[in-house]
């Protein structure tokens, strides 16, 4: 199997989301990585080093600054006949540009894959993760993007594996970045943290959303949010953990002021360990969680904030 | 300007799904059917569009059942003016999907076609992009906003770090996102006045498109189940377990 696995990059960094598209593709053979950016070298040495990394290809110009999908697709389908697999991580830059690479070869696009049974064989949730679709590929060349969250990152080095240059393929030309606006935040990233702590419509503002990045602090953990809080207008959109925001799965969820919608558990339940501070016993969250508080969330945060203090 | 939404029948979703006993698909038999709702956003924004004055003529553009007109008519009602069924009783993949909306392309020509950015089903994410790549046209996944000037539109997308807005050429394909909008409910006059509205009928076979399926589905599985674990006295109990027994916190 000859697998091409296309990596986000950021600042001369693979990012960790994409580390996960590579170890899904060493289940499957010999791994090639893309780097396509605007000076982005940097990048592509990092990835010549990765474990099960046996070429690394860099497509470094002007027109692929931005991750316009028209350039992107046009760049991955030139070099796709190549190889047997080409696979992203599903983050929205994968779920762009992805099936705009397989309709351009002519082939299916397998979305938000959690497990390889074989070379053409994959798992994926489908109804908002209510059930496992097993599905077989029956075409030539095979596009997938990977859940993050069902692959280790790959970790460790082995051997540089060379780099080799790429021609640029022409600016499409149809469409241009503008710019773009970029929540800042010192904690982890939300999909990447080790611990998360949500609040939901209970959480009744943005203000009350300062006790969870309080203990999130202490705890070194990101803060998220379900669909219902982001809906309020008390967090905005990059908070949001379901099956329309952003799917975790971190070693420990704690759910605050959050029923529980089934489009909010598809974002969690694959989460270690979860927590659920809820006034509601009936509250359908507690279903899905190893340790239930019930309890008023303004009287538990503050207290489970002070407690960490010690 | 003449819009082209796209809209997909699919199990309504509140309706809490079951795999079928043969563990092949999930149960539709018996089971409400509403709008996909990214879909119905779509059709919210093209129906603002034409209030604005923007555009002229906006077609709703479905591929299913028979059934699917009921979905067809549901657009109507919110204000588009008339509606296309690819009448198929096959479950068609997106790729078949896309191939078919590029020749419905070909015959209406609008300017802008809008879809879902996925279907609450099969949660696949890819009919507008690989329409956009069939017809060769720009993408604008994902939007939260969209301004049309002229022959390019700008498109604010909802990206993993925030927002990201990108100018694309028209024609272009132009996928919803949560909060583009919020859809409104039909009225009854407007219910009323839509059965009136035409809706024209196309058999699949007549327009002649491979639409073989490329993936098999081996079969269909409840996902595992998460055990309800216990609930603690209070936030002491709490960490004491969190340090001692999960210890995932020091």
């Amino acid at each position: 199997m000859n697998v091409l696995v296309i990596a986000e990059h950021e600042n001369g960094e693979i990012k960790d989301l994409s580390l996960s598209a590579v170890s899904a593709g060493t289940e499957l053979g010999k791994v090639n990585v893309l780097i396509a950016g605007h000076n982005c070298r940097p990048a592509a040495e990092k990835a010549s080093k990765l474990r099960g990394v046996s070429q690394v290809l860099l497509a470094d110009a002007p027109v692929y600054e931005n991750w316009l999908a028209e350039n992107l697709a046009l760049l991955i389908s030139s070099i796709a006949k190549n190889y047997t697999h080409l696979i992203m991580t599903a983050t929205t830059v994968g779920k762009n540009i992805m099936p705009r690479v397989a309709a351009k070869l002519d082939v299916a696009q397998i979305s938000d894959i959690t497990q390889i049974q074989d070379n053409e064989t994959f798992v994926r949730p489908i109804y908002a993760g209510n059930a496992m679709a097993t599905v077989q590929s029956l075409d030539q060349i095979k596009v997938l993007t990977v859940r993050a969250t069902a692959f280790e990152p790959i970790s460790g080095h082995d051997d540089t594996s060379g780099i080799q240059l790429v021609s640029p393929t022409e600016n499409v030309g149809v469409s241009a970045f503008i710019d773009q606006e970029v929540t800042k935040s010192e904690r982890p990233e939300l999909t990447s943290a080790r611990i998360v702590i949500s609040g939901g419509r209970g959480m009744q503002s943005g203000e009350n959303f300062a006790m969870l990045e309080e203990i999130a602090d202490k705890l070194g953990g990101a803060v998220g949010a379900s669909r219902a809080a982001v809906d309020s207008g008390f967090v905005p959109n990059e908070y949001q953990v379901g099956q329309t925001g952003k799917v975790v799965a971190p070693d420990l969820y704690i759910a605050v002021g959050i029923s529980g919608a089934i489009q909010h558990l598809a974002g969690m339940k694959d989460s270690k360990v979860i927590v659920a501070i809820n006034k509601d016993e009936e509250a359908p969250i507690f279903q899905v969680a190893d340790y239930g508080l019930v309890a008023d969330l303004f009287e538990a945060v503050p207290s489970l904030s002070a407690e960490l203090e010690n | 300007m003449k819009i082209l939404v796209a809209v997909k029948r699919v199990v309504d979703y509140n309706v809490k799904v079951r795999v079928n006993l043969e563990g092949t698909a999930v149960e539709t038999n018996n089971v409400k059917m509403s709008m996909n709702p990214f879909d119905e956003i779509a059709v919210e924004e093209g129906v603002r569009l034409k209030e604005s004055g923007k555009c002229d003529e906006l077609v709703a553009v479905s591929i299913g059942t028979s059934s699917s007109q009921e979905t067809i008519r549901t657009a109507l009602a919110m204000g588009a003016d008339r509606g296309i069924l690819v009448e198929t009783d096959d479950p068609i993949e997106p790729l078949g999907v896309a191939k078919l909306l590029k020749v419905i392309c070909s015959r209406e020509k609008p300017d802008i076609v809008i879809v879902g950015k996925q279907a609450i089903d099969d949660d696949a994410n890819q009919t507008g992009q690989m329409l956009a790549a069939l017809l060769d046209w720009p993408q604008g996944t994902f939007a939260s906003r969209i301004n049309i000037e002229n022959t390019k539109a700008q498109v604010t997308r909802e990206v993993d770090v925030g927002l990201e807005t990108i100018e694309i050429n028209l024609p272009a394909v132009i996928s919803t996102d949560l909060r583009l909008n919020e859809p409104r409910y039909a009225s009854l006059p407007n219910i009323m006045k839509a059965k009136k509205k035409p809706i024209d009928i196309i058999p699949i076979t007549e327009l002649n498109i491979d639409i073989a399926p490329r993936v098999k589905v081996i079969k269909v599985s409840e996902p595992p189940k998460r055990e309800a674990g216990v609930i603690v006295e209070n936030v002491k109990e709490l960490l004491e377990k969190l340090r001692n027994e999960a210890k995932v916190i020091s």
